[in-house]
């Protein structure tokens, strides 16, 4: 399969501070991959150089095979881009914004016309195509966006905070539209710090911390290497602790147990071991009274991450 | 590094949109009603005086721009006064006004050059202006066919056109300050205001300044020779304002008597028939260095906006 995007060393400094300080990044072509980080991560520093609309200081980017900043016009051909808060022209109607973006595509004709029509159809904003921007709400300001992104049929889309302010309910229309873009084949790059609606629709994610990426992988195996364990199984048991406790230890996949409450465990496993832990209560002689497992979250992930290396920097400031 | 691709990929496109915009929107409508109220008053006040006095000036026509009846000044002086105001009008929020929208980002991530973004807003300025400015002088002309009742000579024709010429480069260097300050600072009101402190600076404070400049920091050698360097310095100091410039050009352009834009010597008038016009040719050849300043400031400016515009900061 190849890279939609390839970047290597990728450094950008403003003055002394550097926003992004030497990334790699490969997204595969077809998928949709999620940048995650805190505000001022250096998510938006690094859209801005895929699309070539900022110069990296160090490093290469290839976007689709090409060099975004001495091929911009191909780039922004085949790559469709949504910045944060997006804006459009308060005057004129989603038809004119929409007329406007795509002659400064290239398009025209009856070929943009008809463009226009199937992306807002898409994006379910055909009621209002001849409304003014103005009286736009947040939500169709952010699928307007969309479908600006759609027009140009690109081969990536870049979507910068695609679902911040939004309601939960047009939260979940737009990732649903998300998913749309990807069973079209388009490659999806998202950021966000919204970290469950990224786990809903991404195959992979990158974690951003100070400008570098320090995680990258599908959420499971990012949550096996922060978490010890991608999946957390509670078993209430009655019977021996000491003996439940180390025959559960004993199951192949299993990272750690921790005793909690009395009669509780809590077992951090690689798999759904749920039916191992149910024989291995009952083999060490135990009555399991309930069993649950939890999936890993990126919020723990996330937060387990920013905890430990919160802790190293408090360490390296003492 | 090359970039491949043309510069010019959508400048088309910013152009249709921008002088749409400028042209159907509310505050070129109050500078142009602004103007033609000025302009209707200042050519009624004209074509009175001129009916008063019965002469025989070759270019009676043309005095329909420069003549000043009490308490009402010229059209010239008007559009003076006025062209900047216009001119800072359509370009004060080019730039920072896109970054305010939050539109600019997502208009450079269509496959054009910033280049195209700015050229072609330039042009939709100086397009709008040339077509507000055309109207005018159609207006003023048709104005004056039906108050003083005779047609313009061809001469008149001509020069009432490099007189538009005139007035469209002269909008173009207010144009280019306004870009350049809408590109400098991202309030589009402070690069309003700053635009149009530049404007009362020049148009003011200027001719208040230059003579205290000169005497300052001026030649200062006794004698005549000495009062002649002073005045051609202090004539050089003024011109820096375009708003002289654009004076001394329309005065030479619309007045063929004119001879000489500065200081004279006698010697120098030695044969010539004072009074009698020039041809069209001399009185161009007269505000050549007027029109070729006023293009290099528009250039200048521009070149500056141009570099800003192309190494900044593009994210919100």
């Amino acid at each position: 399969m190849s890279l939609a995007v390839e970047a290597r060393g990728l450094v950008k400094r403003y003055g002394a501070f550097a926003a992004v300080q030497g990334l790699d990044l490969a997204i595969e072509e077809g998928t949709v991959f999620g940048l995650l980080g805190p505000n001022g991560s250096g998510k938006t520093t690094t859209i801005l150089m895929l699309i070539g609309l900022t110069e990296a200081s160090a490093g290469t980017v290839r976007v689709l095979g090409l060099d975004p900043l001495r091929q911009p016009l191909e780039v922004k051909r085949a790559v469709g881009y949504m910045p944060d808060s997006v804006g459009f022209y308060d005057e004129l109607t989603a038809r004119e914004n929409l007329r406007y973006s795509g002659k400064l595509a290239g398009l025209s004709g009856s070929e943009l016309e008809r463009r226009i029509d199937a992306a807002l159809e898409r994006v379910r904003l055909a009621h209002a195509a001849d409304q003014r921007v103005k009286v736009f709400s947040r939500g169709m300001r952010q699928r307007l966006g969309l479908a600006e992104v759609l027009l140009k049929k690109p081969r990536l889309a870049i979507l910068d905070e695609p679902t911040s302010g939004l309601d939960p309910q047009a939260t979940h229309e737009f990732l649903d539209m998300i998913r749309g873009l990807k069973a079209d084949g388009i490659t999806v790059l998202l950021s966000s710090h919204l970290l469950d609606q990224v786990q809903a629709v991404c195959d992979r994610v990158g974690l951003f911390h100070r400008g570098r990426m320090v995680l990258e992988g599908p959420v499971e195996r990012l949550a096996r290497e922060v978490l010890g364990g991608g999946y957390r199984i509670s078993a209430e048991a009655e019977g021996n602790a000491a003996s439940i406790a180390a025959a559960l230890a004993r199951i192949p996949g299993v990272n750690g147990v921790e005793p909690d409450e009395p009669n509780r465990y809590r077992v951090s496993a690689e798999r759904d071991l749920r039916s191992a832990v149910a024989e291995a209560v009952t083999g060490a002689g135990g009555t399991l009274l309930s069993l649950g497992m939890q999936r890993p979250t990126l919020d723990e992930v996330y937060n387990e991450y920013f905890r430990r290396s919160g802790g190293e920097e408090a360490r390296h400031a003492a | 590094m090359r970039r491949e691709g043309s510069p010019l990929t959508g400048v088309a496109t910013v152009l249709a949109k921008e002088t749409a915009d400028h042209l159907t929107s509310i505050r070129l409508w109050i500078l142009e009603g602004l103007i033609l109220l000025a302009a209707g008053g200042a050519v009624y006040a004209a074509s009175s005086r001129i009916r008063d006095t019965v002469s025989e000036d070759p270019f009676l026509f043309l005095t329909l721009f420069t003549v000043a009846r009490d308490p009402l000044p010229s059209f010239v002086v008007f559009l003076g006064f006025l062209v900047p105001l216009i001119s800072i009008a359509l370009g004060f929020d080019a730039v920072n006004g896109e970054h305010s929208r939050r539109t600019l980002s997502r208009v450079l991530a269509q496959p054009i050059y910033r280049d195209a973004l700015l050229i072609g807003k330039f042009l939709a300025g100086l397009l709008t202006l040339a077509i507000t400015f055309l109207t005018l002088w159609l207006l003023v002309i048709g104005l004056g066919l039906v108050v003083l009742g005779l047609p313009p000579s061809g001469e008149e024709v001509l020069r009432g056109f490099v007189f538009l010429l005139v007035t469209v480069a002269y909008g173009g260097v207010w144009l280019a300050l306004a870009m350049l300050f809408s590109v400098l600072l991202r309030q589009q009101a402070t690069a309003a205001l700053a635009a149009l402190a530049v404007w009362l600076l020049f148009a003011v404070f200027w001719s208040m300044l230059v003579p205290l400049a000169a005497e300052a920091v001026g030649p200062s050698a006794p004698g005549p020779f000495g009062d002649a360097a002073r005045a051609q310095f202090q004539l050089g100091l003024s011109r820096v304002s375009p708003n002289v410039l654009f004076a001394e050009a329309t005065l030479a352009i619309l007045n063929p008597a004119t001879r000489a834009l500065g200081p004279v010597f006698f010697s120098q008038l030695e044969g010539a028939i004072l009074g009698a016009p020039l041809p069209l040719g001399q009185s161009l050849l007269l505000i050549w260095p007027q029109l070729a300043g006023l293009a290099a400031a528009v250039i200048l400016l521009f070149t500056v906006a141009y570099v800003v515009f192309q190494r900044q900061e593009i994210r919100a």
